[in-house]
């Protein structure tokens, strides 16, 4: 449980805005607005280090718009950084691979699929049918959607969706999970429920390493081994904090509520507790 | 003015005629003759474009420098009518089914091939991310996204298109063959015939309803519902 999976050496990306460069033979191209447009670049993530050990859970905190999502795919492979590298198990990702699933923000079940036509494809590996379906049927079961496995995920709701997707991810045996906010579209008590499963998952999955960016500081209180919270772009790691206290844990105790306000002191909230 | 109607004209036919007309035409054969041979060449000839539209369609989309340099030609080729390309047609394929057929071809074509390209292009790039992710090869990705993605799309064009040749059907058989309701207006006019004329019209709208009905049935499966229902 000691050994680095996921080092993050030097990471800097940039964004080019204006996407493509200007063309040569643009008669606009000298324009008003234009003129700079093939050098107007972003940097969105500034020189970030971070070293993650198998096993950890880590929640992921800032601002929007400050990277999180970027720094997600970047370990995903979706992203090449612009400078630095990101490695796992000491090789360099160069591009995107089972062994770490991207859980997405918005969803991203195939609509014209059913639940467990979905996680089937994430059981490519597995040849026999017979086993691909008993296998599929147990991913099902951990999330608890057993009863809904020939449904179309439009007739799902929006907590049994995410909770599908999150079946998806890990019947890719992922030994990294990257969930971008994976409960942010749901109400409340949805959310509290799913809490309560990403620890059952967690604890099931001792060996998968879990990164976890949300924006409720609660969520990340009641989930993580360690927080990193980001600071506005170009994004720096702007606190790293190791949570010790032993799950299932109590949000108003004195550890964790001083841990609530030093968050919130550290994303410029001064208002709220 | 009931009277009218039903006795006719001089320049139209009345419905009694008209009554009369369909029932020698249905008994005699005429008329289920012509329509065989009409619903045929639409049968080929959107086959034919269907089996060319969608792949070159799908291909283009997910290939955007082709789609670049495609998208000038088909939008250029697009406005020409099907019809304006009767002598062509005539001049390749000479007399019979087969210039009919291109012409059919042709108004189908270019529908079921915008849409396809159009629908393919802007699947949601996400589904890329997932497919690439885990590791799926371009013909499962094809399998799996791309063709089920679009076939909602495919089958709205699918229905606008055989709108479009069911309409054209009757053009392209004035011109290069012996048969077809097409046929059948242009001969029973010069007999003047204008009630077999006017039974032609009527069977024109009869069939170009069924074969409506019957595609749009299509998007009532179950590979494309999602699209309807999707919030
Ligand atoms: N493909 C892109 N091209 C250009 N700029 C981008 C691109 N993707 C993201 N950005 C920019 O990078 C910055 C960081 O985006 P990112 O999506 O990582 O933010 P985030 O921290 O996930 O925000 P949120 O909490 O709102 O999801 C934003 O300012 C965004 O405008
Ligand atoms: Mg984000």
């Amino acid at each position: 449980m000691s050994e680095n999976k996921i080092l993050i050496d030097n990471v800097t990306v940039e964004y080019r805005n204006g996407g493509s460069p200007r063309k040569p033979w643009s008669l606009f191209g000298k324009g008003r607005n234009c003129g700079s447009a093939g050098d107007d670049v972003r940097t969105v993530l500034h020189d970030i280090n971070i070293e993650i050990k198998t096993g950890e859970f880590v929640s992921v905190l800032g601002h929007s718009g400050c990277g999180k999502s970027t720094l997600l795919k970047v370990i995903a492979g979706f992203v090449r950084p612009t400078r630095g590298a990101v490695l796992i198990d000491g090789k360099e990702v160069t591009k995107p691979q089972p062994d770490h699933v991207f859980v997405f923000q918005e969803g991203s079940l195939f609509p014209w699929l059913t639940i467990r036509e979905n996680i089937s494809l994430a059981l490519r590996s597995v040849k026999d049918p017979r086993e691909k379906e008993e296998k599929a049927a147990y991913y099902l079961e951990l999330v608890g959607l057993e009863n809904s496995h020939s449904q179309y995920p439009y007739m799902l709701s929006g907590g049994m969706r995410q909770r599908a997707e999150i079946a998806r991810a890990i019947a890719a045996q992922p030994d990294i999970l990257l969930m971008d906010e994976p409960f942010s579209a749901l109400d409340y008590l949805t959310r509290l429920n799913l809490r309560e499963e990403m620890l059952y998952l967690h604890v099931m999955l001792p060996k998968t390493t879990i990164l976890f960016v949300t924006h409720d500081i609660d969520e990340a209180l009641q989930l993580c081994n360690r927080l990193i919270i980001m600071s506005d772009p170009p994004s720096q790691v702007k606190c790293c904090r190791t949570i010790k206290a032993p799950h299932p844990r109590n949000l108003t105790d004195i550890e964790l509520s001083d841990l609530r306000s030093h968050i919130y002191y550290h994303l410029g909230v001064h208002t709220a507790v | 003015m009931l009277n009218v109607l039903w006795d006719g004209g001089s320049n139209f036919p009345g419905i009694a005629q008209f009554g009369k007309a369909f029932i020698e035409l249905a008994t005699n054969g005429d008329l289920w003759r012509h329509s065989i041979a009409s619903l045929f060449r639409v049968t080929l000839g959107f086959y034919l474009a269907i089996l060319l539209a969608v792949p070159l369609g799908l291909f283009l989309g997910r290939r955007q420098g082709w789609r670049k340099w495609m998208d000038p030609v088909v939008q250029f080729l697009r406005p020409i009518s099907p019809l304006a390309w009767t002598p062509f047609a005539m001049a390749w394929f000479g007399i019979g089914d087969a210039p009919a057929l291109f012409i059919i071809f042709l108004a189908a074509f270019f529908p079921i091939l915008i849409s396809t390209t159009e629908a393919a292009a802007s699947i949601h790039p996400m589904y890329f991310l997932v497919a690439s992710n885990l590791q799926l090869t371009s013909w499962e990705s094809l399998c799996k996204i791309i063709v089920p993605a679009t076939a909602p799309n495919i089958l709205l064009a699918l229905r606008v298109s055989l709108g479009v040749a069911w309409l054209v059907v009757v053009a392209a058989e004035m011109i290069a063959v012996k048969s077809g309701l097409g046929y059948l207006i242009i001969d029973s006019r010069n007999a003047l015939r204008l009630d077999y004329v006017m039974v032609a019209m009527t069977t024109i709208g009869m069939i170009g309803l069924a074969l409506d009905h019957t595609i749009a049935r299509l998007g009532r499966l179950e590979a494309v519902r999602w699209r309807l229902e999707r919030k």
